[in-house]
């Protein structure tokens, strides 16, 4: 009796059921429903925020007071801060430089680690060590490091009688800038090293033993066979390391602050500078906004030209 | 009957200002028993203060919760957090709603949202009419467009701190009292390989105190008494010019210093002249008292001075203000105000201060004579901060605009920039300019 019946006569009625117990039921919608719950939960963590995020940036709220809508105000002052054009440059520097010395520290390593050595179980994990160890800890570490009076390294330099003075690493923006995507670095090798090691151990032997009956070279092996059947978890992983990169926040903060004079100032530290600590927070919502267009170029990228097939295939 | 008298004695000696921590506990009864402000029934309070960097004064402050909790069974329960994270905690509760039921925080951080903060004139005259009234600059930091939103608990008198011996060396019987003087010192000093060091990082205390005390001396300001901004302007650059000569004497590194680097650098003995709070002594002492020569020398070779007058002809110093507030979303109001009443009654509040060390300095006039100021010598100073200082906002007032501008470092940054070389004069006044722009909209 899973369908309700009336019995009219002699006749068999089939139940007339509502339009919403015909969704509810239909087989075509089941995917759906089943889809409701985590549809439900992005829209509330995600959409909402994001949405809110964009909202709040057309607006002139402040801390403790709801703001009333001002259009493109927030974003036409920015166009005219040096600052905030300082930090966005900075940002995309960033994550270009240290994203692209993490994928080849990263892939080095993961080709590394992949061959047949001794005690390999342990230099894996020594590898993700950087990785384990909570950002702000690491973070705090490394000021140390670069400390302007207490750094080990100006101490061990200056001991070995290689310089006169303290280096200065924290207090002049080039280095301060180089510092802090050094500490990025640190942090992100093992991310993308161990996830590569995964990908590089799901490539079948036979293929290299194959090409290299055929005469080819290591390199060939790399180019044609590794590099080819690596490219969908090189896209995954590059992905995300590019979007954690950008959207950094506890190393700078930590290490920083996003000084010397905003030289090391990331959207996302401004804008937390702007909203939080300032109080405008029409104007750091902002700040995130224009971080958007960055971000889903970002993506963009990595997923319309690192998955193309053919690139998969190995050919041009 | 035998608990009234026993209460008036307590009353008779808290006039006096004698601190009897013994008798805590019997001044809390008898302050709960009388104070106008009674804790809601099961009441449980949430303050978030400022970590401690005298200990002695810590332990001071957690006697007086520990009293006025038996006294008036609500719970407390007290969070610390260092400088820079209370105003980012400050602002998120101000601003859903939810957190702590006061917060004992720094400068203007209640001005940032004055609505969302409990009004307290009931609290203020009653502890102003019983000690001497207030202190003017203090008390800006309580108010807001003439509303007490917070209760001004003291100020962290920040001032000149150097080494005896090398300012000798360098050709000074005296601490300089004027900024060519001062000037001189710094050059001399980095010469003898004794340098000064001043924070040109975004340290909250000590790069806006020495910061906004060279902008003020030269009678540059970032808002004139109407809140107009008058930053870029002739004194303004004559402010630069002398601040780029001074961190030109400086030891290496002070672009990426915060609160506390100043602090190691004067203890590792690498720094002989900075501008901060009386805790460099405290801990030099301490130390030494535990054994350590070093720090026992360093303690006995340091002394304190007041902030040299720059051309405008009187002080114009920017020292720390640690305001106490509550937010009008606690479920007790009577239990905060009670406790901020509590807080400043003399039981507490002198031996509090005595604690303290010299790290805090009162902001009641009665207080002025409290045997912290006489008990050493090198404290003397630091006795006038709260006398001596202007409020945040200069001659302006103290706004969530003006709040804003010091939370984001307008000025230090102006400074920064131009002593570091990475903008010239001009530009970096016209880049605070439109900073400031930018918040007054």
């Amino acid at each position: 009796m899973s369908q309700a019946a009336l019995v009219s006569g002699r006749q068999i009625v089939p139940a007339r059921r509502t339009n919403l117990q015909r969704l509810i039921g239909h087989r075509d919608w089941q995917g759906f429903w089943f889809m409701l719950p985590a549809v439900a939960i992005l829209i509330l963590f995600l959409a909402y925020p994001l949405g809110l995020g964009v909202w709040l940036s057309f607006t002139d709220t402040k801390i403790g007071r709801a703001g009333e809508f001002v259009g493109l105000d927030n974003y036409d002052w920015l166009s005219d801060d040096t600052t905030f054009w300082m930090a966005t440059f900075f940002t995309v520097g960033y994550t270009v430089f240290a994203s692209a010395i993490k994928f080849a520290i990263g892939l080095y390593l993961a080709l590394l680690l992949n061959k047949n050595l001794p005690f390999k179980a342990l230099l894996r994990s020594i590898v993700l060590i950087p990785f384990v160890v909570p950002t702000v800890l690491s973070a705090i570490a490394f000021w140390w490091i670069f400390d302007a009076q207490f750094s080990i390294i100006s101490w061990s330099l200056r001991h070995l009688g290689l310089i006169d003075h303290n280096i200065n690493f924290l207090g002049d923006s080039w280095n301060a800038r180089m510092c802090v995507i050094f500490a990025n670095i640190w942090r992100g090798v093992p991310f993308i090293a161990i996830t590569l090691l995964a990908g590089l151990q799901t490539v079948s032997p036979s293929l290299y033993e194959a090409a290299t009956i055929d005469g080819a070279s290591r390199w060939q092996n790399f180019r044609f066979i590794t590099y080819p059947l690596l490219t969908p978890i090189i896209a995954v992983v590059m992905t995300f390391s590019v979007l954690f990169t950008f959207t950094d926040f506890q190393l700078i903060w930590a290490m920083t602050r996003g000084g010397p004079v905003n030289a090391t100032h990331l959207m996302a530290t401004l804008s937390y500078q702007r909203a939080i600590l300032g109080g405008n927070l029409g104007e750091g919502a902002a700040i995130s906004t224009a971080m958007v267009p960055f971000l889903l170029a970002a993506i963009m990228v990595s997923w319309f030209g690192l998955q193309r097939r053919k690139w998969q295939q190995g050919s041009e | 009957m035998n608990h009234f008298s026993r209460r008036k004695l307590v009353k008779g000696a808290g006039a006096l200002g004698l601190a009897a921590g013994g008798g805590l506990l019997e001044f809390a009864q008898a302050f709960a028993q009388d104070s106008q402000w009674k804790p809601e029934a099961g009441a449980s309070l949430n303050i978030m203060r400022w970590k401690r960097f005298v200990e002695a004064e810590d332990q001071a402050f957690l006697k007086m919760v520990d009293a006025f909790s038996k006294a008036t069974n609500v719970k407390i329960n007290v969070s610390n957090e260092a400088f820079t994270d209370i105003q980012p905690k400050a602002s998120v509760a101000a601003n859903t709603g939810q957190g702590p039921d006061l917060v004992w925080g720094l400068f203007s951080t209640p001005q940032l949202f004055p609505d969302k903060c409990i009004r307290v004139k009931d609290v203020a005259d009653y502890l102003g009419n019983k000690y001497g009234g207030w202190l003017s600059a203090p008390e800006s930091y309580g108010k807001y467009k003439n509303d007490w939103i917070a209760i001004p608990v003291a100020v962290n008198g920040g001032y000149m701190n150097y080494r005896i011996s090398s300012m000798n060396k360098a050709g000074f019987k005296e601490f300089p009292k004027d900024f060519q003087s001062f000037l001189e010192l710094c050059k001399a000093l980095k010469k003898n390989n004794t340098p000064a060091g001043f924070a040109l990082g975004h340290a909250e205390g000590d790069g806006n105190g020495w910061l906004h005390w060279v902008l003020w001396g030269h009678n540059a300001w970032l808002v004139d008494k109407d809140d107009k901004i008058i930053i870029n302007s002739p004194e303004t650059a004559k402010a630069l010019e002398y601040a780029k000569a001074l961190s030109d004497t400086f030891i290496e590194g002070v672009a990426s210093w915060n609160d506390s680097n100043n602090n190691k650098a004067f203890l590792s003995g690498d720094l002989h002249l900075t501008s901060n709070g009386i805790s460099i002594y405290v801990a030099a002492k301490t130390a030494g008292a535990a054994g350590d020569a070093k720090q026992k020398a360093i303690a006995e070779d340091m002394d304190h001075a007041f902030h040299p007058i720059g051309p405008i002809g009187k002080p114009t110093e920017l020292q720390l203000a640690f305001p106490i507030f509550a937010f009008n979303y606690s479920k007790v109001p009577n239990a905060c105000k009670a406790f901020m009443a509590f807080m400043m009654e003399a039981q507490n509040y002198n031996p509090w201060l005595e604690g303290a060390q010299g790290y805090l300095t009162q902001t009641l006039k009665a207080y002025e004579s409290n045997p912290v100021w006489t008990a050493d010598p090198k404290n003397k100073v630091f006795r006038e901060a709260s006398a001596r200082t202007l409020p945040a906002s200069g001659v302006g007032t103290l706004s969530p605009k003006v709040a804003a501008a010091l939370a984001e470092f307008v000025v230090v940054d102006m400074f920064a920039r131009y002593c570091t070389g990475q903008e010239d004069i001009k530009t970096t006044m016209r880049t605070a300019e439109r900073q400031a722009q930018r918040i007054f909209r």
